[in-house]
């Protein structure tokens, strides 16, 4: 199987070179079965990669212990949902991952278009042939997941070399996140490459009008999906599982994560300018651009170590690949745009400070000083040993003081922004659209302060929260008021009715929404409280509401591990509320050690519970309690984000037939029992 | 776009670029940390000793010792070693042990020894079961997925 997936992989990198000579030579020519070779063969590319990753998950499951890989990340007794994630435990694998879920994508692009967009779909074909080579290069040649153990056998030869058992998987990495998170945000690094294809593809295709705009768009939104929810998986799995008590450290990877989400986010709102007003075609254009180099240079940061490398860690080759293949793109880029800049020209031009366009001008020049403030913290190592010759980083103020303010702006204009006109908006819209939301946010943050809530940053994003929050729900209102009045059915069901008609616009507030719930849950962090204490069995702890009382503690193994867990018992109010059980697990395969934190979580705040080890002269266990408000409100944003933006991908409802069933008096009457599904007409009106 | 109109949006793109600027100067102020190996903190001079510090080593075996208050080790690296007393509130990371990788924060005390309130460490045990023949030695992991923290950013 080890030679099979290595073939399948060699055949894949020979294809995408003949998807992309081919598809050079298809643009040039046109020749209609040249543009039908080059596409299929990236469509066998794709099918080959395929072909490669489940035989390595094959290997995973059959225990075969001469692949080194397998060997690095695996054992018998690991369980069969970690051995899947075991594929991307390490960087041999989770380059390939990388190749498999980019397959995925241009699949499905070339899958979806192959009779449409003749024009521009050969160009799109060739730019993502090109990372695809770069990627089975790496597969291929640099980072081969199929090497296998040898030894040297009686006579001198090498040999097949079999391990009875693997070292297993870190057990950092055994927890369900683990199996979800980094899916989920590799789809999001590798579905960007499909609007960077079709953004180069266009620009040197010198592609008519906005369409590859529409074309992009939606996939665009199905990356920025997977980006949310992958970098707030990661957050929950780094709150959940290192034990530290917060979410987010501004580490150079998790920043990774966050720089194309940045860029991927003010594209998405800017290119409502350029679909509307014909405006912003170069920005737009660069977006993309700078998008897809973000997430090269997030899976370089992630997988070479350069950042980490300045912290002395150990450091691999692969950054140089990486480095060259972002400069590549940056080249080509620039060649590409400069050559068709006069394509890109603008239509229209701003009109007023106050509009729709100007709220997206801001929105995006905040996003990316955000980002610039991001990328230049995380590379201020290597950029500071360039320039001075002294390694010098920057910590978690550096990113706050920027990003605070920044992220509180942004949320003004979640709330301000869809609700200005374009072009130009009146004072009365103003008033109708903002006078009840401001009123009543102003009155929310003079009660509060009233009550003694004086943390300055916290009480800013409350009252925006409000305020964004009341917007939305009162665009809500208006629509389903409207609808309601015609149709006669309830609130919720006007309101569902209404988001289903114009899916894009209500999928966005729901988006926003996700958004305020997740700022609501990030201005608790003002309010964090910890203590810890060395706890006697039958002493208790206070934090907050909560009391904590250690039952006992005990030493305890198990199959895999042995654990040492500590039995709290917590109480609020002084009533006895549940138990808690926060452990410290020893691996024996690996001589490893994981946290394992306990977590009472409730919408008003996360009691958050780590078995901190035991005290070197006394033996007695010691106890690190957090009590962390508001923390919930973060990932239930996150699923609401999520939620809005599959909202958005769905197409408009515009007349539907409804089958429901007719009102029945109490005891029905046999004939019309036959009759009862009718099917009621209800037309869309919009 | 008339003049007018131009000068009130350079304006408002000025004050935030500016604002964001000078809150981006007044962070890295407060957290901008040198680097340095420990051979190199013997050389440092006068003013580049108070600087807030960050050092990497190996855990010497057996150096580490709990104490009421604070855990002090040994780092070693290049031949040189280097005695650390952390004395920050979070747990030490897991992955802290013998002969692990570590990278501690923190600033110089007066008698040459390292004052750390943040420690990482990455576990380098691991690596060194695998047989030579193979190549897992090399398995670089992601940051966040192999070194803990033990701060409170």
């Amino acid at each position: 199987m080890d030679v099979f997936g290595s073939f399948a992989l060699l055949l894949a990198f020979v294809c995408a070179i003949y998807a992309f000579v081919g598809g050079i030579f298809a643009v040039r020519t046109r020749h209609p079965l040249l543009v039908k070779s080059a596409r299929q063969a990236g469509m066998a590319t794709c099918g080959l990669i395929f072909i490669a990753t489940f035989s390595l998950v094959y290997l995973f499951f059959s225990d075969s212990y001469w692949v080194a890989y397998v060997v690095a990340h695996s054992n018998r007794d690991l369980a069969t949902f970690y051995k899947i994630a075991a594929l991307w435990s390490g960087q041999e694998g989770s380059l390939l991952f990388w190749s498999f879920l980019l397959a995925i994508y241009v699949f499905s692009a070339l899958f979806a278009y192959r009779n449409k967009n003749g024009e521009l779909m050969p160009y799109v074909g060739v730019v993502l042939a090109g990372v695809q080579i770069f990627f089975l290069t790496l597969n291929n040649f640099v980072a081969s997941p199929f090497k296998v153990l040898a030894t040297s056998g009686a006579n001198g030869a090498l040999e097949i070399f079999t391990r009875a058992d693997g070292n297993g998987l870190t057990p950092l990495l055994q927890y369900p996140e683990m199996v979800i998170h980094p899916p989920n945000l590799y789809s999001g690094y590798t579905g960007f490459t499909i609007p960077f294809a079709f953004a180069l593809g266009a620009l040197l295709a010198r592609y008519p009008g906005e369409k590859w705009i529409h074309l992009t768009r939606k996939w665009t939104m199905i990356a920025w999906c997977f980006q949310t929810a992958g970098v707030l998986l990661g957050a929950h799995w780094a709150y959940a599982v290192l034990g530290w008590g917060g979410y987010w450290g501004w580490d150079p990877v998790e920043n990774a994560s966050l720089l194309p989400w940045l860029t991927g986010t003010a594209f998405l709102h800017s290119v409502m300018m350029q679909e509307k007003r014909g405006m912003m075609k170069v920005w737009n254009v660069w977006l993309v651009f700078l998008t897809f180099m973000l997430c090269i240079l997030g899976t370089t940061l992630t997988r070479s170590g350069i950042v980490s490398s300045v912290h002395a860690f150990a450091q691999s080759s692969i950054g140089n690949w990486f480095v060259g293949f972002l400069a590549l793109i940056l080249v080509v880029c620039f060649v590409a745009y400069v050559k068709n800049r006069d394509y890109l020209k603008s239509e229209n031009q701003l009109d007023a400070i106050v509009s729709r366009e100007s709220s997206f001008l801001f929105n995006n020049l905040i996003l990316l000083v955000s980002c610039v403030a991001v990328l230049s913290g995380t590379l201020f190592p290597v950029f500071s040993e360039w320039l001075s010759g002294s390694r010098i980083s920057v910590g978690a103020p550096f990113f706050n003081k920027v990003n605070i303010p920044i992220g509180l702006l942004l949320l003004f204009l979640t709330g301000v922004g869809p609700l200005l006109a374009w072009r130009k908006t009146s004072a009365d819209s103003l008033k109708r659209n903002f006078g009840w939301p401001s009123v009543f946010s102003l009155a929310m943050g003079v009660i509060v302060f009233a009550l003694g809530f004086h943390e300055f940053y916290s009480l800013i994003c409350l009252v925006l929260c409000v305020f964004v929050a009341t917007t939305i729900l009162m665009e809500f209102y208006r629509g389903a008021r409207v609808i309601r009045a015609r149709s006669g059915a309830s609130f919720a069901s006007s309101a569902v009715d209404l988001t289903m008609r114009n899916t894009r616009r209500y999928g966005g507030y729901i988006v926003h929404m996700g958004m305020v719930l997740i700022f609501v849950g990030l201005a608790g962090a003002a309010f964090n409280k910890d203590v810890q204490k060395e706890m006697q069995i039958g002493s208790t702890i206070q934090i907050g509401r909560y009391n904590l009382l250690l039952q006992s503690f005990e030493s305890k193994p198990e199959k895999n591990y042995t654990a040492e867990r500590m039995v709290v018992e917590v109480m609020r109010d002084n009533k006895p509320l549940m138990m808690l059980y926060p452990e410290r697990r020893f691996f024996q395969t690996n001589q490893e050690s994981g946290t394992m934190v306990a977590i009472y979580s409730t919408l008003r705040d996360d009691l958050y519970v780590v078995y901190a080890g035991q005290s070197p002269e006394t033996q007695t266990p010691v106890i690190h309690a957090y009590l962390n408000p508001l923390v919930k409100w973060i990932w239930l944003g996150g699923a609401i984000v999520v939620l809005g933006t599959i909202v958005t991908l769905l197409p408009n409802r515009r007349s539907v037939l409804v089958f429901s069933t007719a009102e029945q008096p109490a005891k029905a009457l046999p004939i019309s029992a036959g009759l009862t599904p009718s099917a009621t007409l209800r037309e869309g009106h919009d | 776009m008339p003049v007018k109109r131009q000068v009130k949006f350079a304006v408002g793109i000025g004050v935030i670029v500016v604002s964001m600027a000078f809150l981006a100067w007044l962070g890295y102020g407060e957290s901008k940390t040198y680097y340095h190996t420990i051979a190199e903190l013997s050389e440092l001079q006068g003013n580049a000793r108070s600087h807030r510090l960050r050092v990497g080593g190996t855990v010497e075996p057996g150096s580490i010792h709990r104490l009421p208050g604070r855990v002090e080790f040994v780092l070693l690296g290049e031949g040189k070693s280097l005695p650390v007393s952390y004395v920050g509130s979070d747990p030490l990371p897991d992955t802290f042990v013998d002969k692990s990788q570590a990278l501690v924060e923190g600033s110089l005390a007066k008698n040459g020894s390292f004052v750390a309130e943040q420690v990482q460490a990455k576990c380098a045990s691991k690596y060194e079961a695998a047989p030579t023949a193979g190549p897992p030695a090399k398995s670089a992991q992601t940051g966040a997925e192999s070194e803990q923290r033990s701060s409170t950013m």
